[in-house]
């Protein structure tokens, strides 16, 4: 199954794959209105130290530990993908407490969490960040 | 080949799953003694919430059964096991042979003896239909008394707060919580749940009951409606004793999780795990862990290979919109960030992170549980950073370059 990959010597720290995240999510098709002016509760997020940058979101682990710890069964896998059903989970934060990435978060409007599901789950389809990466620093590949 | 999982909850559904994605063809039965399709057990106090309902509880989805081609027998208890001649008796008669046994159990309430017990009536939270019980007699003029400040007790508190007139609740321990949060978190929690009208009856016990209303050690008199007794869990090993298997609190197992009863397998609730925080056999009744060892169980009895060797105390908690995120132990030198309603505190040695409490601050707590679940020794990461910030750039390069560039 392709995943989203980090080629961390490629990363430049302008973060835009947040906000295309962002927007992405907003499910709105205007950039402009969907973020000006507006705090960002993107589901990848770029850690900066010094020269080294990198983004992180959902791994899709193989045997997710978070999927194993769910409580409620909000998560699960869907052809590979771990996929969070918000209307099952009662955001108990399980999850986040185990996610060796720190790849999953409480949803910013509160009692539920988030999580990368791809794109799958708005407009665009395909991962608005990888698409938008300006050095090819993510990818959405076949990978060993 | 013939699997018997006794218990519908997760170690038992976790089993089941992993026996079928080996063993396309064997028979599984899951017996349980409730009457439910699989329900997520810590989910009652967020049903009472309103954050739920019957139909989005279930564990897993209504064709699960079905799908995986599993019977299930519901509202049979299990009475007998016979490890010799591999059958289950039933209560009412019937049995069922087995060729691998899944004992998973759970526990039950523990109600302490207090006097006065026998002629007032009472609630215990464990099951759906506790819930359901207890649920038929809220009303916003009724006033609740809850024995045990710990998990249990104060879930069912957060669950009912807002569909009764008041709450207290006593315990013989001097903070709520004590199994998870030191004084400090207990004291930020308990003022978070005093918002809420909950009154805190600590280092107190109850004297005696009549109807009406409790005496409590401490000379006060709590007037209640409604009795709810959570005060701590006895897990429920008495199949595996009987029939010879070991056990000590809870049913003891290898890193196979199979009891001493060849082919007797055990996880969940009922069994102790091996706490690799502390190195020692304890029972971590939390749903996560019964998940891996009942799937680490399932595994084992297809004819897979699978070790379960790094169990760790670890529990989300949430009280009205806070959480409050434990793991490990609490042993160590330690790190602790104070402000305003959020804690941090961290607990370590020279060479390793052994615990952490976060009230309030869940964001990305799993990658210090992956320091714990792992045990990686701390000269590994840039511990003074992770300190403040739980971040992956803490980590080497090498190890990022594993995680995130390729297949995990």
């Amino acid at each position: 199954m392709k995943r989203i990959y980090v080629n961390e010597k490629w990363c430049l720290g302008c973060h835009l794959c947040e906000y295309e995240c962002a927007f992405a999510n907003s499910h709105l098709t205007d950039m402009v209105k969907a973020l000006k002016g507006k705090v960002i509760h993107p589901k990848i997020r770029v850690e900066d130290g010094g020269d080294v940058h990198f983004a992180v979101n959902c791994r899709h682990c193989t045997d997710a530990v978070c999927v194993r710890s769910c409580i409620s069964g909000a998560l699960s896998f869907e052809d590979g993908m771990v996929a969070i059903d918000q209307n099952k989970c009662v955001g108990c934060l399980t999850c986040v407490l185990v996610c060796p990435f720190g790849a999953i978060m409480p949803a910013p409007e509160g009692g539920v969490a988030q999580k990368c599901m791809l794109c799958t789950d708005n407009l665009t389809g395909e991962p608005n960040c990888v698409r938008h990466c300006i050095n090819n620093a993510i990818v959405y590949e076949e990978r060993d | 080949m013939e699997y018997v999982i006794i218990g519908n909850s997760t170690a038992g559904i976790a089993a089941a799953e992993r026996i079928r994605a080996i063993d396309k063809q064997g028979k599984i039965t899951i017996l349980s003694d409730e009457a439910y399709h699989t329900y997520g057990r810590p989910l009652i106090s967020y049903y009472l919430l309103g954050k739920t309902d019957a139909e989005r509880m279930k564990y897993r989805p209504a064709d699960f059964y079905e799908k995986n081609n599993i019977k299930t027998l519901f509202s049979v208890h299990a009475e007998r096991i016979d490890a010799e001649k591999k059958q289950v008796y039933l209560q009412g008669g019937k049995s069922l042979k087995y060729d691998k046994l899944l004992v998973a159990t759970g526990s039950r309430p523990f109600v302490p003896p207090m006097a006065g017990l026998d002629k007032v009536p009472y609630f215990t939270f464990m099951t759906y239909a506790d819930a359901l019980a207890l649920e038929k007699q809220l009303s916003p003029e009724k006033r609740v008394l809850i024995v045990g400040a710990g998990l249990i007790g104060l879930k069912c508190l957060e669950g009912i707060a807002d569909r009764v007139k008041s709450v207290a609740v006593v315990d013989m321990a001097k903070q709520i919580l004590p199994s998870i949060l030191d004084e400090y978190g207990a004291s930020l929690v308990q003022k978070q749940l005093e918002k809420h009208g909950a009154e805190f009856y600590l280092s107190d016990s109850v004297s005696s009951l009549e109807k009406g209303s409790a005496l409590l050690k401490s000379g006060a008199r709590v007037p209640f409606d409604i009795l709810v007794v959570a005060a701590g869990v006895r897990p429920n090993v008495e199949l595996v004793r009987d029939a010879g298997g070991k056990t000590e609190r809870g049913i003891l197992t290898d890193d196979r999780q199979e009891t001493s009863l060849k082919d007797v397998y055990a996880a969940g609730d009922c069994t102790e795990s091996f706490d690799i925080t502390c190195d020692r056999s304890r029972i971590l009744a939390l749903l996560p862990n019964a998940q891996f060892q009942g799937a680490c169980a399932g595994v084992n009895m297809a004819g897979g290979e699978a070790h379960f060797t790094n169990a760790i105390p670890m529990n989300a908690i949430g009280f009205f919109g806070s959480h409050v995120l434990t793991a490990g132990s609490y042993c160590g030198d330690t790190y602790e960030e104070k402000k305003g309603d959020t804690y941090k505190k961290l607990f370590f040695d020279g060479e390793k992170l052994n615990g952490f409490i976060l009230i309030d601050l869940p964001e990305r707590a799993g990658i210090y549980t992956s320091l714990l679940r792992n045990r990686t020794p701390l000269s590994q990461v840039d511990f003074e950073a992770m300190k403040k910030d739980p971040g992956l750039m803490a980590f080497s390069a090498a190890y990022r370059e594993q995680k995130l560039a390729r297949r995990v």
